[in-house]
């Protein structure tokens, strides 16, 4: 390692109103090195990395790369002092080219000659296979990655800040990214890797510095601690284990049997030949790379879209195929959308409008179609309290809260309605460790309690973790689900059906 | 610099003191116009704004037109909350009208007290079936209704036109296009004696209540709300689209016409071509300045008719132009719009100026949050 560090920050802090979002926060990344930057969401992760990649202004504190003081007023100066960024949720073009996309993105200079060979040089250089020519919209997930990482290393970057970078990919894909990295480390590129996958930290990062608050807690080599020693650091708390107790499976609640639905539109996924049945006390997962026919299988579950007859979905031996939302509601089925903000919760509404939004029926909240306010308030009060909402009142407009508090609510309200069916998507996406294990918690105990429980999900560590069963969805088809017992995260990332390097066409 | 950035929720003083800052600006810019026009601005303004309210008669007159109003974009204002945008009022206001003209028509000369309730039965049936039409033609073929609508209003006002030419005109009228005169008891009673201010008014205001009760305490417009808020929820709640579609259509028609019957059977006493006047138009100002509330929309129909007598009272009185009504209706509507963007956004003084902007506007340099 050098003798300066690359990137030295000291005392950082930034206020927004009511927040103190980084506290003093001090580190240093070397050069070469990979560095993880540890932290709930709001633990200001991402302001800080906003500070560093010049879109926000620290308020106090400062910043030296090599040795030489750093300030940049805007991305554009940060990557022309050779750092680069690699977000979360790609910015690219759909109808353009790969080279086209990139060259958008660079400095004009760079854009200029024979882009596209410089592309592929690049790409092959790190093992990242990537034609210039094709259009982003046919490309995977993983593939729409490496374009943006092609993109930085086209700027020579010294150091390439990536954030929660694997969320999206198979573990095949995984493993091609960090041979990537490994090998920029290796050429004296710095990496700060931004995650709350500790495993995957342990695996890959040199040292790890931990933000709690806004502050920084712990500095760590990653490789000495263990995956819960980590989770303690980054929350604070002792983290329970997760218990999970043999139960006794019931009869079978959800039957789909050979559901096909044609997707009808652009890019959609068609559902072929779709069966599953999930028992009583059972917990099945779906897993299955975003892209490959969830939504369209959500869709079909909550019932926003009609299955050809009745009978391809059975909830406790009713056929409910051709029914809408509320009548599935009424026969025990609740649902938990992956988008909260607009599909799950309207944002503008309080959080006692929202539990009015699916819970009306069951709880009664409505008495000859006027609304019981007293009742829904009451409601959603329950559901702040049991499922520990951080609001100050169920007033508040759901936009308001944070993801991981508005999860809570959300899968609060459907659990507290008893369904005997539970269907949710993505539970624990962009939600912090304390929400992701609250939630893990309620769905085991739901099952527990007798309810069939199904999670489609793109986070396998979640799928193993609560799952009985897990089935793998690729192409809009649903493989034959296993018990976990029998099956390997390889196995099930095989089974997604894009090996590394091809890709999952729409 | 100044920056425009989106507030984390929206303001609440900037919603109720949007309309209040709008009518402000109104009557300021109304000041630079008199000026731009070498009349006295004050005396204009006060001629439009304040003389109206100093005489019983003109406030009567001012129920009389805050009537339709306050009818109309009650129910628009229903329809707009679930983003269904009926731009068609006036043209189910002329339906409601005719329909409920010609039950008493039909009967001439009887009398009695059944025949009012049955003609506003009769115009609220007819506005409906003029708001039928882009309801059925939006659920089944997905037809933009705002086109529709708007569309029929010609129709409905050329209809009128043929009616009171032909079956409905009045026989012993010299062959004048208009209807007989009603009967009295097909007139509505007046609420001032000796006024033209009617009962219709106090049914407004049981109407805005009743819809304030709807949308505040009953499913149906929770349901709209929803709707127009968030409509992938809506389809999560598992509400009907085209169920929605269909109610605020029917509730938009109905009250359009009987605004018309109770214009027709109100101050006008009759069917004519020139029954149409705009109402069902401006009412679209009225139920945004009215922050689509009911109680809102009251208020805001009130002041919306007195622009529209303060402006004939200055015409009249300062020789202005005929268009003087008409620029300050617009021009409440065009501040209500921008004072609006106000409660969801504000404006932050920021240090300086960026004072170059080399970097191409490339889609991934800003974080995605």
């Amino acid at each position: 390692m050098a003798e300066a560090p690359l990137l030295t920050l000291d005392g950082l802090t930034k206020r927004y109103p009511g927040v103190v979002a980084n506290d003093d926060v001090s580190f240093s990344v070397d050069t070469g090195e990979i560095h993880a930057l540890l932290g709930e969401n709001g633990a200001g992760k991402s302001t800080l990395v906003k500070m560093i990649y010049g879109v926000v202004r620290p308020d106090a504190g400062s910043m030296s790369l090599l040795g030489h003081p750093y300030a940049p007023l805007r991305p554009f100066d940060a990557r022309a002092r050779g750092i680069g960024m690699v977000f979360q949720h790609f910015s690219l073009f759909e109808g353009l080219t790969v080279a086209e996309n990139i060259a958008l993105g660079i400095a004009p200079e760079l854009a200029k000659g024979d882009l596209a060979a410089r592309i592929v040089r690049v790409a092959d250089d790190y093992g990242l296979k990537l034609d210039p020519v094709r259009l982003v919209g046919t490309l995977s997930v993983g593939e729409r990655q490496r374009v943006e990482i092609v993109r930085c290393l086209l700027q020579s970057p010294r150091l390439i800040i990536m954030d929660e970078p694997t969320s999206v990919l198979t573990p095949q894909e995984v493993g091609v990214l960090f041979a990537t990295l490994r090998r920029l480390a290796g050429e004296g590129c710095a990496i700060l890797y931004i995650s709350h996958k500790l495993e995957e930290i342990r695996a890959l990062c040199h040292r790890a510095t931990v933000l709690r608050g806004g502050k920084v807690v712990a500095t760590c080599k990653p490789r000495e601690e263990t995956a819960r020693s980590l989770a303690e650091m980054m929350i604070g708390i002792n983290v329970p284990p997760m218990w999970r107790e043999a139960r006794g499976l019931g009869d079978v609640m959800l039957r789909l049997d050979r559901l096909s639905i044609a997707s009808g539109k652009h890019f959609g996924i068609d559902l072929a030949d779709i069966s599953l049945e999930v028992r009583a006390g059972e917990v099945v997962g779906i897993a299955g790379v975003a892209g490959n026919g969830q939504i369209e299988l959500m869709r079909a579950l909550i019932g926003e879209v009609a299955a050809p007859s009745d009978g391809v979905i059975r909830v406790a031996g009713r056929p409910v195929g051709r029914h809408g939302p509320a009548a599935r509601r009424r026969h025990g089925m609740s649902f938990v959308p992956e988008e909260r903000l607009g599909h799950g919760a309207v944002p503008d509404m309080s959080l006692w409008e929202n539990a009015v939004l699916s819970a009306a029926e069951r709880k009664r909240l409505a008495r000859r179609g006027f609304i019981d306010l007293a009742g829904a308030r009451a409601f959603a009060a329950d559901v702040i309290a049991k499922f520990n909402v951080k609001v100050p009142d169920e007033r508040r407009a759901a936009r308001s809260l944070s993801g991981g508090n508005l999860q809570k609510y959300i899968v609060g309200r459907e659990i507290l309605q008893a369904p005997k069916v539970l269907i949710a998507a993505q539970p624990t996406w962009g939600v912090d460790v304390g929400a992701a294990a609250l939630i893990h918690e309620e769905l085991l105990g739901l099952a527990a309690e007798g309810a069939a429980v199904l999670v489609v999900s793109q986070d396998l560590d979640e799928l193993f973790a609560i799952s009985d069963r897990i089935a793998v969805l690729a192409h809009g088809r649903l493989s034959e689900p296993k018990r976990v017992e029998d099956l390997t995260v390889e196995a099930i990332g095989l089974s997604m059906g894009a090996t590394a390097g091809s890709s999952v066409h729409a | 610099m100044l920056k425009f950035e989106r507030r984390r929720e929206p303001s609440i003083v900037m919603l109720y003191a949007a309309p209040v800052l709008a009518v402000a600006l109104t009557i300021l810019a109304g000041l630079a116009l008199f000026t731009a026009l070498g009349k006295n601005p004050v005396q204009a303004i006060g001629l439009i704004f304040i003389t109206p309210l100093q005489s019983l008669k003109s406030i009567s007159e001012l129920l009389v037109k805050a009537t339709p109003l306050i009818l109309i974009a009650v129910g628009l204002a229903i329809g707009f909350r679930a983003g269904v945008w009926n731009i068609g009022a006036e043209g189910q206001f002329v339906v409601g009208a005719v329909a409920g003209g010609a039950v008493a028509l039909a009967v001439y000369p009887a009398n009695g007290l059944w025949l009012l309730p049955l003609m506003c039965l009769a115009g609220v049936l007819g506005g409906m079936a003029w708001a039928a039409v882009p309801a059925l033609l939006r659920t089944r073929f997905n037809a933009n209704e705002i086109l529709v609508s708007l569309m029929l209003v010609y129709v409905a006002a050329l209809a009128l036109s043929v009616l009171v030419h032909g079956p409905l005109r009045d026989p012993e009228g010299q062959n004048f296009p208009e209807s007989r005169l009603f009967q009295p008891s097909a007139l509505l009673p007046a609420l001032i004696p000796g006024t033209r201010a009617h009962i219709g008014f106090l049914v407004a205001l049981a109407v805005a209540a009743a819809a304030w009760a709807l949308l505040e305490l009953h499913m149906i417009g929770f349901q709209v709300k929803v709707l127009g808020q968030a409509p992938e929820a809506a389809r999560f709640a598992g509400y009907s689209g085209n169920r929605l579609v269909w109610v605020c259509l029917m509730i938009s028609g109905g009250l359009a016409g009987l605004a018309g019957l109770f214009e027709a059977a109100g101050p006008v006493g009759q069917l004519v071509p020139a029954l149409p006047v705009g109402y069902g138009f401006t009412a679209i100002i009225v139920a945004f300045l009215g922050r689509l509330h009911p109680i809102g929309i009251v208020v805001a129909g009130l002041v919306m008719a007195l622009t529209y007598i303060g402006g004939e009272t200055a015409q009249i009185a300062m020789s202005l132009p005929s268009a003087t009504t008409s620029v300050f209706q617009g021009m409440l509507l065009f501040f209500l719009l921008a004072t609006d963007v106000f409660v969801n956004h504000r404006l932050r003084w920021i240090g300086r100026a960026p004072t170059r902007q080399r970097a191409p506007a490339a889609p991934a340099t800003e974080p995605a949050e």
